[in-house]
């Protein structure tokens, strides 16, 4: 059995971090401990490195079927694993929309032909994500989906809301809600505010985003269902859930790097790479994101990754695309953001990127342990470097970061056992 | 010093308003004396490339052009061929292919100046993006209210209407404040913009409290679809409670003046009485239109010369 020793490595457990030698076997971790016998295997040298556990980011968008000039399985895969990740969840706003099995089964067969990274597909909620007649959620789960969702295209109508919750959770699916009331965001672009009014660029309300999101908490807490909240961007919004957690309603919810590292002020620029979906908030909101990560009221971090065409962003801001191309400077940011911004630990930060996703969604990994999948990460979190989307994998480019300076670089990446990224 | 381009006056300082300001004097002297073909910019080409209708901004610009010896073209393109026709980019690349020294670009979206601006060598002039900026508008604006009253300082200015959607009060308070006036404003709170307040304008809870002493009296055009958008109820009610009459002009500081940008609907912002009224400075807006222009445009090119696009 191929045998793979990751030696001398700082390894991020729950509540721990420890010098430990991590010995894989096959697809499995087969011991954690100190001085482990390199017999036999290929040994990575890890000092001054930290082990993390893979990283898992359940909110991507892979664009395969039908937008591959924006992204592909295999760009998409080959940007996760150099930003760390050894899973991820695709969103189902492909063309056709991944709201049937054979879909969900072409995704899932096309990424394990790439093999890359794990790639699990998100359903749609509804046919077409049109918002009225449930999608095939069993056949769907059988061919290899994760969750369900709607995503940009949320639902509107709370009954149909309602059925997807119930119906989704007879085959132990969740269903993740992008918070939109779309009469509210109007057509907006940017943030409501100060920002946007001296652009001169049409505000999105909080309340658009913090108005879908009660209801959801609503109808979870009533029916007694869980749902997961996507990309959280407001104060409220993060106020919203830490009462209904405190109540005790089954729900999960997520935010992204920029939802807690940049302010609308940078909109100022006519720049279209800081047009995202939810639109960038204010300082407060910032620093809302900043202790709902900290108090577990959001218990993860995804990217939200949203690659596209240079053509769609380097045109009017009206007409620009809604998204960043995330998934290469997700983990630098974070640690950057929040371990060397001292609101949280390392072993904090893995939950966040790797432990909580693989609890919402009942995926393997999460963790650094015997018997677990081989799913690590490693990193050189002393090194500090320029973000330079030039030098992405993915096909998609545009991200607000360019030029920012951030620690923390993936060194290696293992999937099963195999490594494979190498930097 | 004014740059390549005009693009707002958020990022104008109050030198370059002045300047502009002090050059257009001599522009208007000239236009007094019906002297029309000047030479100041003979051989030099000004395009209008404009996304949205107008008439007075465009042919005020073309004049301008014309009365200084440049040659002019003008390009309209509905606003629906923005999203499928020719991007921005290509259309400005084109245009500087062709050698233009100016371009004077309106858009219905915010921020598209800036791009065109970033992508061409001409200088490019905002004739007004979206609900952002329309800086000649406001510089026409300015230079009526220092002809009457002389300086800024001071000077209170009262901007009533459609302040959400009004790219006209934002470059207005933009150049306002900086050159020392008070800026009020008032309208219905939803045709209100958020954070205006936090960019130095006094929010008036009501009519009166808006025109109380006010130097100048600015009245902002309500544009129909605003109401079939739901934003107030009707014409006759926006009227009653967000129209200037005489009688509400007598709150004004007797040595008042009435400014509007145009096109008015009488009976709506402004009665008719007010709009023909003494202190109405609606028509010399639009001379002091052309002048303005004919001074900017004159500046812009006068930049150009020497610089990297005459190699």
């Amino acid at each position: 059995m191929r045998k793979l020793l990751i030696r001398g490595g700082e390894a991020v457990f729950g509540g721990r971090v420890e010098r430990a030698d991590i010995l894989v076997e096959g697809n499995k971790i087969a011991a954690v401990g100190t001085n482990l016998p390199a017999e036999g295997a290929e040994v990575i040298e890890a000092a001054g490195l930290t082990v993390f556990p893979g990283l898992i980011d359940m909110h991507v968008h892979l664009r395969e079927p039908g937008f591959e000039y924006k992204e592909d399985i295999a760009s998409g895969s080959a940007a996760a694993v150099a930003g760390g990740f050894t899973q991820v969840c695709c969103m189902p706003n492909t063309d056709p929309v991944c709201d049937n099995a054979a879909v969900v089964g072409y995704i899932a067969a096309r990424a394990k032909q790439v093999g890359l990274c794990k790639v699990h597909p998100i359903g749609a909620i509804t046919k077409g994500e049109k918002g009225e007649t449930l999608s095939e959620m069993g056949k769907m789960k059988e061919a290899g989906a994760v969750a369900v969702s709607d995503d940009g295209r949320p639902v509107a109508d709370a009954r149909i809301m309602r059925l997807a919750m119930e119906y989704a959770s007879g085959f132990g699916l969740i269903c993740l809600s992008h918070c939109e009331d779309k009469s509210l965001a109007d057509g907006g672009v940017v943030n409501e505010g100060y920002s946007g009014t001296l652009a001169g660029l049409k505000g999105i309300p909080r309340a658009a985003e913090e108005i879908m999101l009660a209801r959801e908490i609503i109808l979870a807490e009533t029916l007694g269902k869980r749902v997961h909240i996507c990309h959280v961007s407001t104060k409220g919004g993060v106020q919203l859930l830490r009462e209904a957690k405190a109540r005790g309603v089954a729900v999960t919810a997520e935010t992204c790097p920029h939802y807690f590292t940049l302010t609308d002020d940078v909109i100022a620029s006519f720049d279209a790479d800081t047009k995202v979906n939810p639109p960038l908030r204010e300082e407060e909101d910032v620093a809302a994101i900043r202790k709902g990560l900290q108090d577990g009221t959001l218990d993860c971090i995804v990217t939200d990754h949203a690659p596209h065409h240079a053509d769609e962003k380097n045109v009017e801001y009206d007409l620009a695309a809604f998204g960043i191309s995330g998934l290469e400077t997700s983990f630098a940011l974070s640690y950057t953001a929040l371990v060397k911004g001292g609101l949280m630990s390392l072993s904090a930060l893995a939950d966040k990127m790797s432990g909580a996703p693989a609890r919402i969604l009942g995926l393997e990994g999460g963790e650094i342990k015997a018997g677990g999948a081989a799913d690590l990460m490693l990193a050189d979190l002393n090194e500090e470097y320029v973000i330079d989307s030039k030098k992405f994998r993915s096909k998609g480019k545009n991200t607000p970061f360019d030029g920012r300076k951030v620690w923390g670089a993936v060194k290696y990446t293992i999937v099963d056992g195999e490594i494979k990224f190498r930097a | 010093m004014l740059g390549k381009d005009l693009l707002g006056l958020r990022d104008t300082s109050a030198e370059d308003i002045m300047l502009i300001l002090d050059t257009a004097v001599g522009m208007k002297k000239l236009l007094t004396q019906n002297l029309k073909k000047l030479p100041h910019l003979q051989g030099r080409t000004v395009t209008t490339l404009f996304y949205e209708n107008s008439t007075r901004t465009r042919c005020s610009f073309e004049l301008a052009a014309k009365y200084l010896g440049a040659g002019t073209v003008n390009i309209s393109a509905s606003s629906s061929s923005v999203q499928k026709g020719e991007t921005l980019i290509d259309t400005g690349r084109t245009l500087d292919a062709m050698k233009n020294d100016v371009i004077v670009i309106r858009h219905p979206m915010g921020g598209a100046p800036r791009l065109l601006a970033q992508n061409v060598r001409a200088s490019v002039v905002n004739g007004g993006d979206g609900i952002n900026e329309h800086p000649t508008q406001a510089l026409l604006d300015f230079y009526t209210m220092r002809e009457k009253f002389g300086s800024f300082k001071g000077l209170k200015v009262a901007i009533l209407g459609d302040i959400k959607h009004s790219r006209v009060a934002k470059s207005n308070l933009f150049g306002l404040v900086k050159l020392g006036a008070e800026v009020t404003m008032f309208s219905p709170a939803t045709l209100m913009p958020q954070g205006i307040g936090r960019m130095g304008a006094k929010i008036a809870s009501s009519r009166e409290e808006a025109l109380a002493g006010a130097n100048v009296v600015m009245g902002l055009r309500i544009q129909l679809e605003r109401m079939q958008g739901g934003l107030f109820p009707s014409l006759s009610e926006y009227a009653k409670y967000y129209g200037v009459s005489e009688e509400h002009l007598s709150l004004a500081d007797r040595d008042h003046i009435v400014m509007h940008p145009g096109p008015v609907n009488r009976g709506v912002e402004f009665t008719s009485a007010v709009i023909d009224g003494e202190s109405s400075e609606i028509e010399g807006q639009v001379l002091n239109g052309v002048a303005v222009r004919m001074a900017l445009l004159f500046l812009l090119c006068k930049n150009r010369q020497g610089g990297k696009d005459n190699a």
